[in-house]
């Protein structure tokens, strides 16, 4: 439980509110109380023939104090489950703040719906301990402490009596709603294994199809719907019980109170007005005894949540500024050089880059070509710093990268990734993504040069058309293109082009390299490509097989070489050939 | 105390609400209509007929159980005014035991009562939902090829069981709250008409306080509901994007983002706890002036002596009684209006019949030998663009016929129709002389296995992906066709072998081993005809030799159609057939091809000329 006491600095944010909630809890409570009060001095007048007037005025009373009972019910609400969401909030907006630090590998190793049902479960359960966990604790320990004294104040055996029943209603529904809790975790694996069965049977169709396996599938499927039914059961089992015992347990000590509490009125040691009194009182303990028990289950849950939160807290943030950071620098210039870099995924993962040494001058193009997984991406990945080399270093204008501020270097860096993702956001918003002030020449100029203009032309909404499910479908091109001006639009002294025009048809392509060519004029460039076409002109064209350079040179050189370039270069030239045939 | 049970219920309905917000946002369209529409109801309720006997006792039970509660009240104020006042303790005793006898039997029959109520609504959704699969089964592949896969299965998983709650506890509860009703007015009629109709006046007020509360809750959740929508497509969003905000050196920015979308949530419920603020204190205030109400007039009949103070007694318990029910019916209104959603689009899809139809005579293939005939075939996935174009070709009985073309040519075309995926446009398809559309489904497709190129597999054991579960393949014959194909030589390393759990489609699995595994699917089915869709995917030299003896296992002495990816399969096959643009350009055999020096020549030095190497 030490791990709640964390969240104290939460609470202490919101102090001032919520020991004004607590204050108005004590003062609905000691309202309230009065009520019974009131109504058993109104029937024990009755029973000695008081005038109407008294009667009437005790109705009265009786309803006053229940509408000022009322208002800091209200007031309990307005304060303290409204520190609750403040509190909500507070631990999102850390919890995202913390995965804004997070590296490339966190979230390349954790699924995406991993850390949703953090964010969404894990932070659900903390805040009903903070809200209606709390609201209800102090709710239930004034009120024990307020009626019961009361109660042992007209009688103390009567209360005594009626009073023993109530501690085993709050065993039970700790009890209970702990087994709940646990049969409900197993009903909700059940309906996920049921989804994972329909999910697949629908993905893998065709073989069920063409082997004729529907019967059989149905008949899995049939199955597991009926250990679903059997599991709800077994929690509807557990949890039948829970009404029938609640009002077991609260009617017996009513009945012990008539009983009991009758008895006493007939030698005269308590009036019909006391047992009156009683049997409010009794009716404004049982929710707290109820909740006692509850809010003991919400607390282990808010435990067992943080606990998971605090390993996505406890994550080491694995690219960061450190003591080598050299705040001096502000500005670079382009020259990139690695020297002997070598890099792994992991301690035990297979080499993906072998002792890498290269040199591009500033302003300079550098392509790389290779077949797939030879570690291309992984190459220009280590430049902007999603991961760290495992051994060697890269050195921006002589400066070794990780002295560079982490930010002036990724801002001096247009990446265009593999994997084009975009903002489900505006257009306008998307490519001036990394732009501080945003203006509408840049936008034109990004986006003539990536040639979006002529199709950005025919959406209605122009530059406003929002991307994504809300908005218009980009075609794979589209998106590529965007993703480049977006890249284009920080104005970078280093372009990173990671298979960037693999799904723009070839003559566009061709405008593009045109007009980068002009852009790229004092920016040094490195081009990942499949295409020849794309990698020709370039200054340097570096051949990667299996993490090490296996051919090196300008596109003439390669080519003579009679090598793996050759070889690509050949296919394609008859991959368009058949293409144009016919 | 009737209301504390609503507010446990309240407060576990709030949390509970927002985890299912996050799988709202697959539930495509979430608007809310009507709470009751005849017709949806009517076939609704053809899904209780099987257990209209259990609906019925349940509903007569509650009349019972009902009457109990009400009845406490009544004896109470009997031992208030027969005993208590009169000094009779005895009969104080056996009035007490009375009470106790009802609530020891209310509370039994309770339980069991709304056991199997619940019992009865997970019956019912048991029926739906393995209907609705079972139809789904029959749908055909244009179907799939339509609907996204998510929606089929959100309409088999999550509407389906937002249905429970009407079943389980919606139909029956509504009677039970209506009798406890009408069982306290009698009993309170009965002990003074003009008492009832005086501390009922707060009804109305109750009634109105709740109704409008109902709908302004659900207007906030509504808003709460977006907000916490877009929260969680903005996290999951850039999450996703992640390395694009830290590329971009976007963190601050995103940060605030964040933020605005936070503050927008946490007012959004805040505004909503306006709601629940509000409406609890009313209830409390009302029930207090109900009692308050009670004692004015009441209180003025004990002075003229026209009352007895146990009646005083009663009436303050049954106005309490009388709270909670009413507060529960506008729920039920709730309840309803997510089920008349949910099963309208439960029955849209019941209803829909893109089935690909058996003939109404079809002739039985007694001995099939498996020969296959093309005959000027078109076809065509969207109305005019055609695939495929007038394709003609025969495979004799054990032939191999290999095709070839470029990604696009139409090849797996080819496989879907003969195996009945899809119906062609113009033109038939022959075996053995008879057109596959006058032939059952299941059938044709008992003689013919296919080996898709991604291979698909399901969660289970080897043994259970090799057989499909068909019990009538023994655990020898699978065995048998492991060796075949050489898949034994792994899966008998595995920890638990032909019992070794794949997860995940196969996950653990490389690529190598998985085809083998479609092969020993393939061949344990021992089919007439076998079409091979070969996969392209890179794989090591060792397991690259065991896949080619396989494939030469498989199609030996078997009608095989193959989509040839492997130099060594069509060197092996009888014929290749050259598809270009839904088109045959080129039939022969690898040599006479290869001497036109067409398609087929540029083809082989692009794709097939490297593995001569090897």
């Amino acid at each position: 439980m030490k791990r709640l006491f964390t969240l104290n600095k939460y609470f202490k944010r919101n102090k001032g509110k919520l020991s004004l909630g607590i204050l108005f809890i004590i003062i609905s409570d000691f309202t309230q109380v009065f009520i019974p009060l009131i109504l058993k001095e109104s029937i024990d007048a009755l029973q000695s023939n008081a005038s109407s007037d008294l009667i009437i005025r005790y109705a009265i009373t009786i309803f006053a104090l229940a509408v000022v009972s009322g208002f800091f019910r209200y007031m309990i609400r307005q304060t303290i489950i409204v520190v609750s969401r403040k509190i909500e909030f507070d631990l999102r907006q850390d919890f995202w703040t913390h995965l804004l630090k997070l590296s490339h590998r966190y979230f390349q190793n954790t699924s995406t719906g991993n850390i949703m049902a953090h964010a969404t479960n894990d932070i659900a359960s903390v805040r009903m301990y903070v809200g209606p966990a709390v609201m209800y604790s102090i709710d239930t320990a004034m009120k024990f402490i307020i009626v019961i004294s009361i109660m042992i104040s007209i009688s103390p055996s009567l209360t005594a009596i009626v009073l023993i029943p109530l501690p085993i209603l709050s065993f039970f529904v700790y009890r209970l709603s702990k087994k709940i809790h646990r049969k409900f975790t197993l009903i909700q694996e059940k309906f996920s294994d049921l989804t994972t069965i329909a999910q697949e049977n629908f993905s893998g169709i065709r073989i069920i199809k063409s082997y004729v396996r529907e019967a059989f599938e149905i008949d899995e499927f049939a199955k597991e719907s009926s250990e679903y039914r059997k599991r709800n059961m077994d929690k509807i089992k557990i949890q039948a019980l829970f009404m029938p015992l609640l009002f077991l347990i609260t009617g017996t000590s009513i009945i012990l109170l008539i009983l009991i509490g009758g008895n006493m009125v007939i030698n005269n040691q308590l009036t019909l007005g006391d047992i009156a009194a009683f049997l409010f009182f009794l009716g404004m303990l049982i929710w707290p005894t109820i909740a006692f028990g509850w809010v003991a289950n919400i607390i282990q849950q808010a435990d067992a949540s943080l606990k998971r939160l605090h390993t996505i807290y406890d994550e080491d943030i694995e690219i960061k500024e450190s003591n080598e950071t050299d705040n001096s620098i502000e500005q670079i210039e382009g020259t990139v050089k690695f020297e002997n870099v070598s890099f792994k995924y992991g301690e035990n993962q297979p080499k993906v880059l072998e002792k890498i040494n290269l040199e591009i001058p500033k302003g300079k193009t550098l392509a790389i070509v290779g077949h797939t997984g030879v570690g291309k991406t992984s190459l220009v990945n280590l430049i902007s710093r999603l991961f760290d080399t495992t051994s060697g270093n890269i050195f921006i204008d002589g400066k070794n990268i990780k002295s560079i501020p982490l930010n002036v270097l990724r801002k001096n860096i247009g990446m265009v990734p593999q994997e084009t993702f975009l903002f489900s956001d505006t257009l306008e918003n998307n490519i001036l993504y990394g732009v501080e002030n945003k203006g509408d020449s840049l936008l034109k100029t990004v986006a003539d040069i990536s040639q979006l203009n002529k199709d950005v032309d025919q959406f209605s909404e122009k530059y406003n058309t929002v991307l994504g499910e809300r908005g218009i479908t980009l075609s794979g091109g589209q998106k590529q293109r965007t993703s480049l001006a977006r890249a284009l639009a920080i104005n970078p002294k280093i372009l990173i082009l990671d298979d960037s025009f693999s799904a723009v048809d070839t003559k566009t392509e061709e405008e593009i390299l045109i007009n980068l060519k002009e852009f790229m004029k004092d920016r040094t460039s490195i081009i990942i490509s499949h295409r020849i076409s794309t990698v020709k002109d370039a200054d340097n064209i570096i051949v990667l097989d299996n993490g090490i350079i296996a051919e090196e040179g300008k596109h003439d050189e390669l080519l003579k070489l009679g090598g793996i370039y050759y070889d690509i270069h050949y296919k394609q030239l008859l991959e368009e050939e058949l293409q144009s045939e016919m | 105390m009737k209301e504390d049970k609503d507010k446990i219920k309240n407060e576990s309905r709030k949390s509970g609400i927002e985890s299912e917000f996050v799988n709202d946002k697959k539930t495509d369209d979430e608007t809310l209509g009507k709470a009751y529409d005849s017709k949806l109801m009517k076939r609704l309720l053809g899904f209780v007929k099987p257990y209209k006997k259990y609906v019925i006792a349940a509903i007569l039970v509650n009349v019972v159980v009902a009457s109990l509660g009400a009845v406490r009240p009544l004896l109470t104020k009997i031992a208030i005014d027969d005993y208590i006042v009169n000094s009779n303790f005895e009969g104080l005793l056996i009035i007490s035991a009375i009470l106790f006898g009802t609530l020891i039997f209310q509370a039994i029959v309770q339980y069991f009562l709304t056991y199997f109520t619940q019992l009865m609504g997970q019956n019912i959704i048991y029926d739906l939902r393995v209907k609705l699969f079972a139809h789904v089964q029959k749908l055909a592949l244009k179907y799939f090829d339509k609907t996204p896969i998510g929606r089929i299965v959100t309409r088999v998983t999550n509407d389906v069981e937002s249905l429970n709650e009407l079943f389980a506890s919606g139909i029956v509860m509504i009677f039970s709250d209506v009798f406890i009703i009408i069982w306290i007015l009698i009993f309170m009629f009965f002990m003074d008409w003009e008492l009832t109709l005086i501390s009922l006046s707060v009804l109305p007020i109750l009634i109105y306080a709740t109704f409008l509360f109902r709908k302004k809750v659900r207007e906030a959740y509504r808003d709460v509901r977006f907000q916490l929508a877009r929260l969680n497509s903005y996290m999951q969003e850039h999450i996703t994007g992640m390395s694009i905000i830290q590329l971009f050196s976007k963190e601050k920015k995103e940060n605030k983002n964040f933020e605005e979308i936070n503050e927008a949530h946490k007012t959004a419920n805040i505004d909503s706890i306006f709601y629940y603020a509000i409406f609890y204190p009313i209830v409390e205030i009302l029930s207090s002036g109900a009692v308050a109400l009670i004692i004015w007039y009441g209180g003025g009949d004990i002075i003229k002596g026209t009352m007895t103070i146990g009646v005083l007694f009663a009436f303050i318990q049954y106005t309490e009684m009388f709270f909670r029910p009413i507060r529960d019916l506008s729920e039920k209104y709730n309840i309803m209006q997510t089920a008349m959603a949910s099963s309208e689009r439960i029955f849209k899809l019941l209803d829909s019949d893109t089935i690909v139809k058996n003939p109404e005579n079809p002739i039985p293939l007694s001995k099939f030998k498996g020969n296959v005939e093309f005959k000027n075939a078109w076809f065509a996935y969207n109305s005019d663009e055609y695939v495929l174009k007038d394709i003609s070709f025969t495979v004799n009985e054990g032939e191999t016929v290999a095709i070839v073309g470029a990604t696009g040519a139409g090849k797996s075309s080819i496989i879907n129709l003969l195996n009945r995926f899809y119906d062609l446009n113009k033109g038939s398809i022959l075996v053995d002389g008879i057109d596959l559309r006058k032939i059952t489904k299941e059938e044709l497709r008992k003689h013919i296995s296919i080996v898709l190129q991604d291979i698909y597999l399901f969660s289970g054991t080897i043994a259970s992906n090799i057989n499909l579960g068909d019990s009538s393949i023994s655990k020898e014959q699978i065995i048998e066709a492991a060796k075949t194909v050489g898949a034994d030589s792994f899966i008998s390393k595995l920890p638990k072998q032909y019992d070794a759990e794949v997860k995940e489609k196969g996950a653990t699995l490389s690529v190598g081993q998985k085809q083998l595994i479609s092969f020993a699917r393939a061949l344990v089915f021992n089919p007439q005809i076998l079409i091979l869709d070969e996969a392209t995917s890179s794989i090591d030299t060792e397991t690259e030799i065991l896949i080619q003896q396989a494939i030469e296992k498989l199609l030996r002495g078997r009608t095989s159609i193959v989509i040839a990816h492997r130099l060594s399969t069509i060197q092996n096959s009888d014929k290749i057939i050259v598809l270009h643009k839904g088109e045959i350009k080129e039939v022969g055999t690898h040599q006479q091809l290869l001497s036109k020096r067409g398609i087929y020549f540029k083809l082989y030095q692009l794709q097939y000329k490297d593995q001569e190497v090897k």
